[in-house]
C-alpha cells in the first residue's frame, strides 16, 4: 500500500491543456475510481502515474518520495487490451515478473528457480481461476479470461499501487460482475492501493472507496483545447470497506 | 443463384483450378513446339521437352570434360552459397538495426532517415562501384544482395517494432524488465515470424541480384550458365535452368514458412482449428 499525493498539477501538450490545478490526497489502502466524460484526463492521469508521462508542472509524490519517471514494478497495470503477451502461454505470461528480477541477463529461469516461479504462478493462476488454462496462449482465451491473466500477471510482482484503465470495459455484464468480486477480493488481500478509469458510473461506486470525478469548469467554445479538466467531485464511498482497509497506525490514533 | 463471391471450390476442384494454369501452359508450349519442329527440325527457339531431357542429362549427371564437374550441382552449390551467404548477413543486419531502429528513440533519430535514403539507392547502379571496391570475387556478388535486400528488412521490421502496442512494453516495465530483457524476452520472439515473413518476400529480389551479379562477372553460378549458354542459344539448357531456380525459390519459401509455422506456434493460436 502506499500513499499517494498530487500537488497542483498541470499537464499540457502543445495547444492544449489536458489537466489543470489537480490536488489530491489518496490515502494508502484506497480503491479510487476515476470517471467522467471522454477525453477529459482520466487516461492521462493514469500515465502521470504510471511515470509513463511527466507532468508539464506540479509533482506527484508516493509515500513521500517524488514518483519515479518511468515505469516499474512498484506500480502495476491492467489495459482494456494488449496487457499480456500473445507469444507465451497462460504460465510463461505469469511468471515473467519473477523471470525478469531472477535472471538480469537472460530474463529466463532454469531448473529450481524456474519450478519455484512456476508454484508461485500456479497459485496465483489457482487465486484468478485460471489454473485448467496454465498452457493456452491468450489467443485462445475468453476476453474475461485474458484480464484475469492479465491481473495475476501484474501481481506476482507485489505491486503496491495497481492501476486499470478501464480493464473490464470490453467485457459482458455477467462476466464483469465476476471481474468486480475478484478485483476486490485481491484489493483486500493484497493491500493495494487501487486507480481505476472506468466510464461506468456504477461500477465506481459499487466497487471503491473513493470516486474522484473529472471535468472541465471552463470551456471555450472557440478552442477547445485552452482549458484542462480537474476533478470536480471528489466523494467518499462504502466507508466501512475504507474503515477495513485503513493502516493500523490510523485507527488506533 | 448465389453470388459469386460466396461460391467455393470443394478440395477436388480446389486441386483441379489449382493445376489448371499449370496445364494449360505446359500444353501451350508443347504445342507451339512441336509446330515450330514440323516446320523446321533444327529450330532452337523452342525445342522439345526431350531436348529439355538430354540437356539435364549433359549437365546434371556427366561430367564436365573440361573441369570433370557436374555443371549443374556445381553452379547450383555456387549460387546457393552466395544467396545463403547474402541473406543470412542481411537478417542478422535486419534484426540488429530494425530492433534497435524500432524501439530506441536515439537509434531511431540517429539512424532512420539514413537507412530510408540508403534504401532509395538502385543496389544495380552500385553494382561497379562493389566489383571496384571487393573485387569481381564472392564478395562482391553477397555484398550486392545484401545491399539489395537489408534496407527492405530494416525497415520492414523497424516498422513491425514501432506497431507492437505501447501497452506491451509498458507491462513488462511494470513486471520489473530491463530494455535488454523487452528485447529479448518481449521483442524478438514476437518480431522473428515478422523477419521470415519479410525474408520470404525479399527471396525473389535476392535471386534477381544474385542472377545479375553472376551474369556480369563469375566463372560458375546458374545466373552465369545461362548468360554463357545463351550465346549458342541453347535454349534447352536455358529453360530447365529456370525451372531449377524457380523450384529451388519455391522451396526455400515453402521451408521458410514451415520453420515459422512450426517455431512460432502461437501465432495461430485462437485461429480455429485449420
Amino acid at each position: 500500500m502506499s500513499a499517494v499525493s498530487v500537488r497542483d498539477l498541470w499537464m499540457e501538450y502543445p495547444n492544449q491543456v489536458v489537466l489543470e490545478r489537480l490536488n489530491l490526497e489518496i490515502a494508502a489502502g484506497s480503491f479510487c475510481a476515476l470517471v467522467g466524460p471522454s477525453g477529459c484526463g482520466k487516461t492521462t492521469f493514469l500515465r502521470l502515474l504510471l511515470g509513463e508521462e511527466r507532468p508539464t508542472r506540479g509533482a506527484i509524490t508516493v509515500d513521500g518520495q517524488p514518483l519515479v519517471a518511468e515505469p516499474g514494478p512498484g506500480r502495476g497495470v491492467v489495459f482494456q487490451r494488449y496487457s499480456v503477451f500473445p507469444h507465451r502461454t497462460v504460465l510463461e505470461n505469469v511468471i515473467m515478473g519473477r523471470e525478469f528480477a531472477g535472471s538480469r541477463l537472460l530474463g529466463r529461469l532454469f531448473g529450481a528457480a524456474r519450478r519455484a516461479a512456476i508454484e508461485e504462478a500456479e497459485g496465483w493462476l489457482e487465486c484468478v481461476g485460471l489454473a485448467a488454462h496454465r498452457d493456452k496462449y491468450p489467443a485462445e482465451l475468453s476476453g474475461g479470461m485474458q484480464q484475469r491473466l492479465a491481473i495475476a500477471q501484474a501481481l506476482i510482482v507485489k505491486p503496491r499501487i495497481l492501476l486499470l484503465d478501464e480493464p473490464f470495459g470490453a467485457l459482458d455484464p455477467g462476466t464483469r460482475a465476476q471481474m468486480h468480486e475478484l478485483l476486490l477480493r485481491l484489493w483486500r488481500e493484497e493491500r493495494m492501493t487501487v486507480f481505476m478509469v472506468t466510464h461506468d458510473l456504477k461500477e465506481g461506486f459499487t466497487l471503491a472507496t473513493r470516486v474522484l470525478a473529472f471535468e472541465k469548469l471552463r470551456i471555450d467554445p472557440t478552442d477547445p483545447g485552452r482549458f484542462g479538466a480537474t476533478i470536480t467531485y471528489d466523494l467518499k464511498v462504502n466507508e466501512e470497506r475504507a474503515a477495513e482497509m485503513a493502516p493500523p497506525l490510523a485507527l488506533s490514533a | 443463384m448465389r453470388r459469386v463471391i460466396n461460391r467455393r471450390p470443394g478440395r477436388g476442384g480446389f486441386l483441379f483450378w489449382s493445376a489448371l494454369p499449370f496445364a494449360i501452359a505446359a500444353a501451350g508450349y508443347a504445342v507451339a513446339s512441336a509446330l515450330r519442329l514440323a516446320e523446321n527440325p533444327g529450330d532452337r527457339l523452342l525445342p522439345p521437352l526431350s531436348a529439355m531431357a538430354d540437356a539435364v542429362v549433359r549437365m546434371g549427371f556427366t561430367p564436365d570434360t573440361r573441369t570433370g564437374d557436374y555443371l549443374l550441382w556445381a553452379d547450383t552449390a555456387a549460387s546457393l552459397q552466395r544467396l545463403g551467404l547474402g541473406l543470412g548477413v542481411a537478417t542478422a543486419l535486419a534484426l540488429l538495426l530494425g530492433v534497435a531502429i524500432g524501439l530506441i528513440p536515439y537509434v531511431r533519430a540517429g539512424l532512420s532517415a539514413f537507412v530510408a535514403v540508403l534504401s532509395m539507392i538502385p543496389p544495380m547502379a552500385v553494382l561497379p562501384v562493389l566489383f571496384i571496391v571487393f573485387g569481381l570475387d564472392e564478395l562482391s556478388k553477397v555484398v550486392l544482395i545484401v545491399v539489395g535486400i537489408a534496407p527492405f528488412l530494416i525497415r520492414d521490421l523497424s516498422l513491425r517494432v514501432e506497431e507492437m502496442p505501447r501497452e506491451q512494453l509498458i507491462k513488462a516495465q511494470t513486471l520489473g524488465a530491463s530494455s535488454w530483457q523487452i528485447v529479448l524476452q518481449v521483442v524478438l520472439p514476437q518480431m522473428l515470424p515478422r523477419l521470415i515473413d519479410a525474408v520470404r518476400l525479399s527471396l525473389g529480389p535476392a535471386w534477381l541480384f544474385l542472377i545479375s551479379a553472376e551474369a556480369i562477372a563469375a566463372t560458375e553460378g546458374l545466373g552465369y550458365r545461362i548468360f554463357l549458354v545463351r550465346r549458342y542459344m541453347a535454349m534447352d539448357v536455358i529453360l530447365p535452368y529456370v525451372a531449377w531456380i524457380t523450384l529451388l525459390a519455391f522451396l526455400s519459401d515453402t521451408l521458410l514458412r514451415l520453420l515459422s509455422r512450426s517455431l512460432f506456434p502461437w501465432q495461430r493460436a485462437g485461429k480455429g482449428a485449420s
